[in-house]
């Protein structure tokens, strides 16, 4: 189930235990996620001025390796790292081959010949990131950037980042996570991190096809009812319906979908007045969420994306620059 | 043996040093965290300054960030006025080795391009390691590297010496 969990320690971690790599949420102290959530408070007022970048990386050279398209994430990982003054690498790879596991680090010992420091890695398969990490032991670091199903820490660390930033500490709010939490590493990294900083109440709600019974068992509370589970809550974060996954036969039409689950402006007031309303993106409108919803006061969607760029800066610099 | 020097004191001297340097009306004045801000608010206040004070956490511009990494609690800088054509007045409360002014320079000049630059300090403790020096000390000291000289604060605001060797007013 866990393939890095197999191998010998824990590839996050360097000997003295220190976080060397960031490959998943799993595993991390709530003191190390408070550590980079403060980090990147500071960063975000870089982007507010003229000259937005900081010395801090220069010199170093980052490698955005990317395996599978994914526009935002590669981008504000680029500029992140170029407003540390990082040098940047950006290689896209098809990942057409049978063999990709070895083409990974092929490619990948290529680059260590020119000298790089670290490693953005997006990869359709599940522990390509934990892969990575062992392979590059002492020689260079990882961040997941999503790694199949499984993992994709940057975006959780960034989503609780944007409720704190707005709402105050994690540990006074009620969040509500909808949708296909089934297929989705972003609802299970959220679930992970909100848990570690002590969220009183984790609900998730979905159609029962894309809902996992187990989640009762780690102190989640289900539902698959819309608006029970509103009711009183801080934070609504809708997951991406993914259309690809639509002809099977877990749910019959989006339509359908939006019916019973879409967060639309009546629904919403359920929740308290200040709630918020996250999406990971890119947002099928009038599915997850209805035009009125997105486009209301209450999204705050666009926020998402600025946070995430100061979050990732966050990352690089504490991979970057060793541990204080 | 501790000692204590004063604070007032030095910073009349500080206010009495600058007013005939500068003009409240158009200077700007920055404070470097965390006890440079304290000092800078103090005069700040005292001299009139009209455009608000700026705060420097000059952490992302330091030259040892290779070898000690990011602190998690770093200080959003603050500089709610345009730097470009003033005349900036950058507070610090010890001038040491002179690697914190070299980073606030450096950070300065990211915001924009200044006139002029004029250094205060509560305390040149010498023992330079680049070539800056202070406009304005309200005490100046020959100490040694093992002597331990910090401001603390801010209410009230006093200054510890604990020394490691010999104290020598200059």
């Amino acid at each position: 189930m866990m393939p890095w969990r197999m191998g010998e320690g824990d590839p996050q971690r360097d000997a003295e235990g220190r976080l060397r790599n960031l490959l998943a949420i799993e595993g991390l102290r709530e003191g190390e996620i408070l550590e980079i959530l403060d980090s990147a408070e500071s960063f975000l007022g870089i982007g507010e001025r003229t000259v937005k970048k900081i010395p801090i990386l220069r010199g170093r050279t980052l490698v955005n390796l990317f395996y599978e398209n994914s526009t935002r994430t590669r981008s504000t990982f680029e500029l992140a790292a170029k407003r540390l003054s990082a040098d940047v690498l950006n290689i896209a790879v098809a990942s057409s081959s049978a063999s990709k596991g070895e083409s990974l680090l092929d490619t990948v010992d290529n680059l260590l010949a020119m000298q790089v420091d670290g490693f953005i890695l997006r990869h359709p398969e599940a522990g390509a990131a934990h892969l990575l990490a062992r392979h590059l032991g002492e020689r260079a670091w990882v961040v997941n950037a999503g790694d199949g199903q499984h993992a994709h820490p940057t975006q959780a660390l960034l989503d609780v980042f944007t409720i704190r930033h707005l709402l105050g500490p994690i540990s006074e709010r009620v969040v509500v996570i909808l949708g296909d939490i089934l297929h989705s590493r972003v609802a299970r990294a959220l679930i992970h991190a909100l848990s570690i900083l002590g969220c009183p109440q984790i609900r998730v709600v979905g159609p029962r096809t894309l809902v996992p019974p187990e989640l009762q068992g780690l102190g989640v509370h289900v539902f698959h009812e819309l608006e029970p589970a509103l009711t009183g809550a801080n934070v609504v974060y809708a997951l991406r319906m993914q259309r690809e996954r639509m002809d099977s036969q877990r749910l019959p039409s989006l339509e359908e979908y939006h019916r019973r689950f879409g967060l639309t402006a009546a629904r919403l007031r359920l929740a308290e007045d200040n709630a918020v309303v996250l999406h990971p993106g890119p947002m099928n409108r009038g599915v997850e969420l209805s035009a009125e919803v997105a486009d209301g006061p209450q999204a705050i969607i666009l926020e998402q994306v600025t946070h995430g760029l100061a979050l990732r800066m966050a990352v690089l610099a504490r991979l970057a620059g060793g541990n204080p | 043996m501790a000692s204590t020097w004063d604070l007032s004191i030095l910073i009349d001297s500080l206010q009495r040093d600058l007013q005939a340097r500068i003009d409240p009306q158009s200077c700007v004045m920055v404070g470097i965290y965390t006890g440079g801000v304290w000092i800078a608010r103090e005069l700040h206040r005292r001299l009139g300054v009209a455009a608000p004070l700026g705060e420097l956490d000059i952490s992302f511009y330091r030259d040892d960030f290779s070898r000690v990494g990011l602190h998690p609690e770093v200080k959003a800088s603050r500089i709610p006025f345009s730097v470009d054509g003033s005349h900036l007045i950058l507070v610090d409360d010890v001038l040491y080795t002179g690697r914190t002014i070299r980073a606030a320079l450096n950070e300065i000049f990211d915001y924009g391009r200044p006139d002029r630059i004029t250094l205060a300090v509560l305390v040149d403790r010498g023992l330079r390691e680049l070539p800056i020096c202070a406009d304005v000390a309200a005490l100046r000291l020959r100490s040694n590297p093992s002597d331990y000289i910090k401001l603390r604060g801010p209410n009230p605001l006093s200054l510890e010496f604990l020394p490691g060797g010999e104290l020598a007013p200059a």
